[in-house]
């Protein structure tokens, strides 16, 4: 598709003329997605080389394999107009509730929680799907119920039906999913643009709630949280002292990260050669990357991420319709949320939650999730050029 | 609310950019914009500014230092004989990281409980902490498979387990030392039924002369974590085996050597992953030492014959050189085997039983560390100081009618024997208390106590420095400790809000009187001293004034017999004692083994022409035990002059028990014939 051909007004034109040949798709995403696809393949194959005897290969030919499964199901969402997706709200909100529920119900056990069936040759993540289904089908409730009547019934009612896959998947329980869910629909709702006023209802509401399950509740006998659960969300508050698994797995992450100094440790990174760091390629990977590669590993996976942000709120702002920009402000949010807890993490500044790493942590779910969420603001930035190059004008916003 | 004129909300298929969207998107914008800083400026501070940190932490990860024992320096006699050697022996141990968690953490509890419980005081401590049951079946499936194979009981590996991990987590854990050949192989063969199971050589200390000494050899044990951080371990490591009691405590820093270290690289898991020999291990240096591998046994002999005929219960003997204050033997009775203490003992109920009250603490050193009322040999102290002050002199003679009155207080002679009128010499011989007596009365009044001077000039109340851990001070009652008693009583009573019972080790809050001087005069009462600190107050009086410093240590050599380093003993102080005082002592104590002396018919079949024997006999009266035999003797020699100081406990009169195996010391150190008969002497 070419630009060439479309009329703009003199400034524009000229910044249009600067960049050159118009793609249909937005590049910069494009290559920082590649980008974290060839850290994570590169991390994953060094810190898994290891860990099954004989198949030094196991863990990188399968991240591979999802990869292009993504990929060709992220250029199809790019080729197809999103704004489909709308109409089928009520069938992808049911497939989220009945997913979790199914995977609550009938999942493989790990670690002490539910949330994975496991199916041949794969095994599926339903929160991690989840997430994008909930962002598809949120934002279409959300447009559906404002353009009827905007008030705050109308935001208890949005909220409700956002929390509700959180509480689900707090039965399973995945306490990082649950969070990840409430980031999304705060997003959607700031973007739809609910008052202020609301969202500060609802923050008080969520810190009394807190306090209750945390303080109250366990005070006379009734437990919201495992145990596991609040110590996680304390050991990072003090994870030299901590003696217990949460404290440890932290240090030895923060020591790993450390250890990596400027420019890594390479192939002599041992907190991750001899297991030290646990998860080293699903929830701690950034701490391999730190360890083997460095600050400057680090950093350049760091910008990657910040480079997608950067691209997902331009294309928030290209959006042909609010639905468009609905789905990716909950994109952009949901990425930042899962970056920066999970980074965050790592460096020893937030709780450990279980939330993976997008785009760098081996899993299928979680990585077709996210490349699904791509191809979505792929598609949104296409449709959002071709509308604004039909009225005759591209945005000024960038 | 949402209204329609401000509101973002507009209709589908509009361009949804209002300034209110782009507001939000620029918030947006800033909140990752913010935490993208935080994330660099967290990762800028542990990467680039804390990094080599992390970098240490890492190493310390997976790198153990584990220490290589040395060999430990072997230990002689005067003439080179091996007293204490080592000899290679398979240790097999359990590595904690293949423990469960919990048992690791059972283990830290009780170390815990079992410190506060040692803190407390005796009355108000509850039950000892019960050692905690091993964590799991399955870990207690793992503990009965090896307890089959070494022999011993799944309850004392898990005693084990527990308490080595409570001293020190991370360090191996010491199932069972020395295990035979064959078990080792077979363990070894089966790593998969044993896992976390390895052998490791170590070296026992091994006793091949069978000399005995126990007490006086001591003993090597794993260093506790207090002792890591004195002055004295400095370069220990963790786990080590040091010298625990006796010699091999003393003289640990030239014994031990240098343990090496090896490094080994770890997993998380604790998987071994290479090793490497860091610090090649430098054996200890032995220690020759004064001790007379013959006298030694000897008089263990000696003493042990007279617990077994049925005088006495316990004992002790000194023999020192009176010219330097070595030590040519020193022993203890009851004793054991040291090689029994070489490796541990299976359970605390055995230790209890070879080791315990019952069996009458064999491990106390009662030569160094035990306090007794001397009795007679006393008196010798108490002449030098009546001597000194001009009470008496060497002809004053004061007449003996058996009994001294003091107020309504007799004090008699034992067996109330009448000795008429006698001086010094005679006095000595005979061993007459009434003289002594007077002698304490006489000097009472004096200015500066001159009994109680003279005892500490000579050695007493204060340790005589031996190079043995342990030693006691003893006690020489005077007028400022029986105040001292007093205040402690009544600071007892007020405490303990009762009255003290006459037991309760002070005293009936009186003064100090003359009867006190009176009973010290003869060795008795409070007075207190221990078989070491009596043979150097005769030494004292047989070199003419020289205070000596005991000491076993003669010499740090090498491996190959080269000598390293002397040990010198400087004597700890010269007293003037007057040549004409000293004679007539001696000669008092050299009657008491003729004629009509104290100790005579022991000394009956002895070469006094040859080697004239100047001893005194001691019966120390502690009731309501029986009384105890002391014997004290001097033989003068050109080349190898010897003071013996011997008691045995309930052992009767000096005669009975202590001068017939201070004769029989004698004799061996003399090569004469061992004529030495019991005494029937009745005098104290």
């Amino acid at each position: 598709m070419s630009a060439t051909t479309v009329i703009k007004s003199g400034d524009e034109a000229k910044g249009e003329r600067a960049i050159g040949v118009q793609l249909p798709f937005d590049l910069a995403l494009v290559l920082a997605t590649l980008g974290l696809a060839i850290c994570s393949l590169l991390t994953i194959a060094a810190a898994t080389a290891d860990d099954i005897a004989g198949s030094p290969d196991y863990f990188l030919i399968r991240q591979i394999i999802y990869f292009a499964v993504g990929s060709l199901l992220a250029v199809f969402l790019w080729r197809s107009d999103y704004s489909r997706l709308r109409e089928l709200k009520v069938f992808f909100y049911g497939l989220l509730i009945a997913s979790i529920i199914t995977v609550t119900v009938f999942g493989s056990v790990a670690r002490g929680s539910r949330r994975a069936l496991d199916l041949p040759f794969f095994s599926f993540q339903a929160s991690e799907l989840g997430k994008v289904l909930l962002i598809v089908s949120l934002s279409a409730f959300t447009i559906d119920m404002t353009r009827r009547v905007a008030g705050r019934r109308t935001t208890v009612r949005l909220m409700a039906l956002g929390l509700a896959p959180a509480a689900l998947v707090m039965l399973q329980p995945d306490l990082g999913s649950a969070l990840v869910f409430v980031a999304i629909t705060a997003a959607i709702l700031f973007i739809a643009g609910v008052p202020w006023q609301h969202f500060a209802a609802a923050g008080a509401v969520a810190v009394a709630a807190v306090v209750l399950a945390l303080a109250v509740l366990p005070s006379v006998g009734v437990n919201v949280f495992h145990n596991y659960q609040k110590d996680r969300l304390t050991a990072f508050l003090h994870p030299s002292e901590t003696s217990g698994s949460e404290g440890y797995q932290q240090n030895q992450s923060r020591i790993a990260i450390g250890s990596g100094e400027k420019t890594g440790r390479g192939a002599s990174a041992t907190q991750t050669k001899y297991n030290f760091l646990p998860e080293h390629h699903t929830d701690f990977i950034f701490a391999v990357v730190g360890e083997r590669w460095g600050f400057a590993g680090a950093a350049l996976v760091l910008s990657l991420y910040a480079l997608i942000i950067w691209r997902a709120l331009r294309i928030l702002t290209m959006a042909k319709n609010l639905y468009g920009a609905l789905l990716a402000g909950g994109i952009v949010v949901m990425l930042m949320f899962q970056i920066f807890v999970n980074v965050g993490m790592t460096v020893g500044i937030m709780p450990i939650t279980g939330i993976p790493l997008p785009l760098m942590s081996y899993g299928g779910s979680s990585l077709i999730a996210t490349m699904l969420a791509i191809g979505l603001l792929q598609s949104i930035y296409a449709q959002g050029r071709r509308a604004a190059m039909s009225q005759g004008r591209v945005l000024k916003f960038q | 609310m949402i209204e329609p004129g401000n509101s973002p909300l507009r209709s589908i298929g509009e361009s949804p950019l209002t300034p209110q969207l782009a507001m939000r998107v620029a918030l947006l914008g800033g909140i990752a914009l913010a935490l993208f800083a935080i994330v660099f400026f967290r990762l800028w501070f542990l990467q680039v500014l804390t990094g080599d940190l992390a970098v240490r932490e890492a190493a310390n990860n997976r790198v153990r230092t584990v220490a290589v024992a040395a060999p430990r320096g072997a230990v002689l006699d005067r003439s080179g004989k091996t007293l204490v050697e080592n000899r290679p022996a398979s240790v097999m141990q359990l590595d904690p990281q293949q423990l469960p968690a919990a048992t690791r953490e059972a283990a830290a509890t009780w170390g815990q409980k079992m410190t506060a419980w040692a803190a407390t005081p005796r009355k108000q401590r509850g039950p000892r902490p019960a050692i905690p049951a091993p964590a799991s079946a399955a870990l207690e499936e793992r503990y009965a498979l090896l307890a089959a194979v070494l022999g011993i009981s799944t309850k004392t590996i898990n005693e084990r387990v527990i308490s080595q991990l409570a001293q020190i987590p991370y360090a191996n854990v010491r199932v069972q030392v020395d295990v035979p050949t064959s078990v080792r192989n077979y363990l070894l063969e089966r790593p998969g039924k044993f896992p976390g199971v390895s052998v490791d050589q170590v070296f026992v200390r091994r006793y091949p002369s069978g000399v005995g000494a126990a007490q006086v050899l001591g003993a090597v044990g794993q260093v506790s974590p207090e002792q890591l951080k004195a002055d004295s371990f400095r370069g220990v490591i963790s786990g080590a085996i040091v010298g625990q009691e006796g010699l091999e405590r003393s003289y640990d820093r030239y014994l031990r050597g240098a343990d090496g270290t090896k490094s080994i690289t770890i997993d998380a898991a604790g998987r071994l992953k290479g090793q490497k020999l860091s610090r090649e291990p430098r054996a200890g240096d032995s220690l020759r030492t004064s001790l007379d591998s013959n006298l030694q046994r000897t008089g263990e002999a000696a003493i042990g014959s007279a617990i077994s005929r049925g005088s006495g219960t316990a004992g002790a003997f000194v023999a020192l050189d009176p010219r330097n204050g070595r030590v040519l033997a020193l022993g203890s009775a009851p004793t054991y085997d040291p090689s029994v203490r070489a490796k541990p003992i299976a359970t605390k109920a055995d230790y209890e039983k070879q080791f315990g009250a019952a069996a009458g603490a064999p491990l106390f050193n009662r030569a160094i560390s035990g306090g007794y009322p001397t009795g007679s040999i006393f008196k010798p102290i108490t002449a030098l100081a009546a001597l000194d002050r001009g009470v008496i002199t060497p002809e004053t003679t004061i007449n003996d009618p058996g009994v001294l009155t003091i107020g309504t207080q007799k004090f008699y002679n034992a067996g109330r024997q009448v000795n008429g009128s006698l001086s010094l010499v005679r006095a000595l011989q005979v061993s007459s208390d009434v003289f002594f007596y007077r002698l304490g009365r006489d000097s009472n009044p004096l200015k500066g106590q001159i009994i109680q001077t003279w005892a500490r000039r000579l050695g007493l109340d204060r340790a005589t420095g031996v190079d043995l851990p342990g030693e006691a001070s003893g006690t020489i009652p005077d007028r400022r400790w029986r105040a001292e008693q007093n205040k402690r009583e009544v600071a007892w009573e007020r405490k303990s809000k009762k009255k003290c019972p006459p037991d309760c080790l002070y005293s009936d809050k009186r003064p100090w009187s003359v009867g006190d001087n009176i009973q010290l005069s003869v060795g008795q009462g409070d007075v207190q001293a221990s078989p070491l600190q009596m043979a150097v107050a005769y030494s004292t009086i047989a070199n003419g004034g020289t205070v000596v410093k005991p000491h076993i240590g003669m010499a740090i050599q090498s491996d190959t017999g080269q000598q390293l380093e002397r040990i010198t003993a400087p004597p700890l102080r010269r007293v003037a004692i007057d040549p004409s005082y000293q004679k007539a002592i001696l000669e008092g104590l050299h009657q008491s083994t003729l004629g009509d002396g104290t100790s005579a018919d022991v000394f009956s079949g002895w070469d006094q022409n040859k080697f004239p024997v100047y001893g005194k006999t001691g019966t120390a009266e502690r009731p309501p035990r029986p009384d105890q035999s002391w014997y004290a003797a001097y033989v003068p020699s050109a080349k190898k002059p010897i003071v013996i100081v011997a008691t045995v406990e309930d052992g009767g009169y000096g005669a009975e028990a202590a001068a017939p195996a201070v004769c029989a010391m004698l004799a061996d150190w003399f090569n004469q014939p061992s004529r030495c008969s019991t005494g029937g002497s009745t005098t104290r």
